[in-house]
This record gives C-alpha cells, structure tokens and sequence, in this order.
C-alpha cells in the first residue's frame, strides 16, 4: 500500500513537473514532445485509478492523435514561415 | 508593467483557487448520491456486461449520441475554415517504413475489431476501436501510402455522418416504442453492438479526418 | 490519503496552470496545450473524487471517456483556426495581444 502511494507521488510529481514545463520552455516543439510525455503520464494515472477503459483512449487519443495533430501544425506553420522568409 | 501586474494577480488568483480547492476536498464528506449499486443492480437489462460501455450507450445514450453529433460539427467547423488546398501527392517515405506500415495497418485494423467485439464485457468499445482506427488511417498517411483528403466525396461523407445517423435511426424508431434510447432488455445487446460498429466507423473516419483534413496544406 | 484523492489534488493544480497558462499566454498553440492541460485537470478531478472509496465508479469514467474525445476534437478546431490565421496574416497571435 505505502509502496503504492509513493508511485503515486512519483507520478503526481511527474504529471505536475511535464505540464508545467509544457508551458514554460521557450521552443513550442519541445513543449508538444512534453505534451505528448504528459498525456502518456496520465495513461499511467488512469492505470492506477483503476481506469483501464479511460487508459486506453488516453493513450489512443490524447497521446497519439493529439500529439499528430499539434507536431504536424507545428511542421506546417514552420513550412510556410521559411518559405515566407524566402520570398 | 501592466503585462508584469496582470502576471502577478493571475498567478496570486490560480495559486488561491488551488489552496482553496485543496482545502474543500481535503474536508470533503462521503459522496450524498452513490450510483455504483443502481448501474450494477440493472446491469443485466443493459445487453452488455461490462459497466463503463452500459453507462455510455444505454443509461447515459443520450450523451454519446450528442457527441457523435459534436465530432461532426467539429469536422465541419474545420472544413469551413478550409485552408490552402494544394494536396499534392504525399512524400513517400522509405520502402522499409512503407512495407512495415502495409504489415501494421490490417493488424491495427484487427485491433480495432477485437476493442469493438471486447467493449461488451471488457475495457474497450466504440471509442477506443474508432481511435485505432484513425490512427492506421494516420499511419499510412505518414508513411506516404494514401492521400490527404481535398474535400469529401460521396461516400466518405456517408461513413463520416453514417454512425451519427444510425444512432439517430435507432433512438428515433425506441421513440416510437417509448422513450428516447429506452432499449427493450431483450434487444439491447444486438442494437448496442450495431450502434457501437456504425459509430466504430464513423470515428475512425471523423479522428482520420481532423488529421488529414488539416495537414492538406503545405505538403 | 488514497490515490484517488491525491490525483484529484493534482488535478486541480493542473487546471489551474491550465487556466493560468490559456490567460497569460499570448502565442496561440501553446494556448491550445494549456487548455488541453485545464481538461486533464478537470478529468482527474472527476475520476479522482468519485474513488476515494475502494470501487471504481463507471459513471465518471464513461463521462471522462466522452470528455476525452471531445477535446480532442476541439483541438483540431482550434489547430484549424489558428493556421487559417498564421496562413492569412503570419501571426501566432491574436491582434489583441500584440500590444503585449
């Protein structure tokens, strides 16, 4: 039970310390991978709240397809700012 | 100086709210309204066995049905703010990438079925098959096997609305029967497991979209 | 302290970054993760609250589940959204948070 808890307190601090440097490190496609290392955290998290259905959209949807979603606009917007730059 | 105060009173707020917040859940009493003894005590009229599938397509129906309705209006929120639409062919990616993703996708695609058939009694369902789906799709996007999508044809934009209006058929012909989603004890499973491969569809193909819709621009 | 409280704790620190980071910050995707992180918050708490006795209780969880996928697709909208702009006017931002 205790050896439970401190896992919990590991990835209490873990999700807090991902989410926080998720806002605060300067370049955005650090922030994304950060992004993606939460929502895979929380997996976890939802692993231990006894949530297996909760986990796996977690890991489908908020890690995976999200983490596409923001890593392919942030390839997009990157794109079009050096080919701004070129013309 | 007004951006540095404005910091300085939105972290003081968010840092009050969490001692706050803390503090009332730390004294919270045991929950007034305990609904585990209600959905197990009905669960075998439910059609399926597993609890958390029981909630969101027959005593809770009407939220899923509204969230289909939600993902689509979102794909169309999307579509309507459209966006360069120079789809040029795909980069195609290595030969070795490309024949793994063509061994990945079917084995997604059987994942995908497992979850659906699964959902009725064990962690899975609609939502979770739906969500591999999409992500084959994604896959061979990426690896530069299919297209991204211009703007959809006849029939992607049936798979696309097909699982909201299968939904909307069953609930509109249970209206007739009763109530709203009331499903007869004796059909429930059938029609749940019906519903849950229309909407499987329609998600996988709605979650595809968001992604191939959206990266139609620049490539 | 069980688990499910503790991540219900954290859940409302989360939000509460979350919403601090959608106020102060100006550059648009990251705003999109910060609201992101507000909904995690917002789940954990939910979930969390409802297991502070010992059974999972499977109404949260099918609300979070739907909460899950709606966000996800209110990301997209949002993604569109702001590549439309930066596509018109080469900007993350939006126009009232130029000044800043």
């Amino acid at each position: 039970m205790t050896l439970g808890l401190a896992f919990d307190l590991l990835l209490a601090c873990a999700l807090l310390w991902s989410a926080w440097r998720t806002l605060s490190t300067p370049r955005l496609d650090r922030a994304i991978i950060l992004f993606i290392a939460f929502g895979l955290l929380m997996t976890i998290a939802w692993i231990r709240l006894s949530a297996p259905d909760i986990a796996l959209a977690e890991a489908a949807i908020g890690a995976g397809l999200t983490g596409a979603l923001l890593l392919d606009a942030y390839g997009a917007l990157r794109q079009r700012k050096r080919r701004r730059k070129a013309s | 100086m007004k951006a540095l105060a404005k910091t300085f009173v939105v972290v003081w707020l968010a840092l009050v709210f969490v001692a706050a917040a803390i503090g009332a859940m730390l004294e919270l009493g045991p929950a007034a309204l305990d609904l585990r003894a209600p959905v197990t005590d009905h669960l075998t009229d439910t059609g399926v066995s597993h609890p958390v599938t029981a909630v969101l397509l027959n005593y809770r129906g009407y939220d899923t049905l509204l969230e289909i309705a939600v993902l689509l209006l979102a794909l169309l929120g999307i579509l309507a703010a459209g966006g360069a639409a120079g789809s040029a062919a795909p980069k195609a990616a290595h030969p070795m990438l490309q024949a793994s993703a063509r061994l990945a996708a079917p084995l997604m695609i059987l994942v995908a079925v497992y979850l659906l058939w699964a959902g009725a009694f064990l962690p899975g369902g609609a939502f979770q098959a739906g969500a591999v789906l999409a992500a084959a799709a994604v896959l061979l996007h990426l690896v530069g096997l299919t297209r991204g999508w211009d703007s959809p044809r006849l029939r992607l934009r049936l798979g696309l609305a097909g699982g909201f209006a299968l939904f909307l058929a069953v609930a509109a012909a249970l209206l007739t029967q009763g109530a709203l989603l009331g499903f007869p004890p004796a059909w429930a499973g059938e029609l749940i497991m019906l519903i849950e491969a229309g909407l499987t569809v329609s998600l996988g193909l709605i979650l595809a979209g968001f992604f191939l819709f959206l990266s139609r621009d620049l490539r | 302290m069980t688990s499910g409280l503790l991540f219900a704790l954290v859940g409302v620190a989360l939000f509460a970054l979350g919403v601090a980071g959608v106020v102060l910050i100006a550059q648009l995707p990251r705003r999109i993760l910060a609201f992101n992180l507000m909904g995690s918050g917002a789940f954990l708490v939910l979930v969390g609250l409802a297991q502070r006795g010992d059974l999972p209780d499977p109404v949260p969880h099918a609300m979070v589940l739907t909460g899950i996928v709606v966000a996800v697709a209110a990301t997209a909208l949002a993604l569109a959204l702001v590549r439309r702009l930066h596509a018109l006017t080469g900007r993350l931002q939006l126009p009232e948070d130029d000044g800043d």
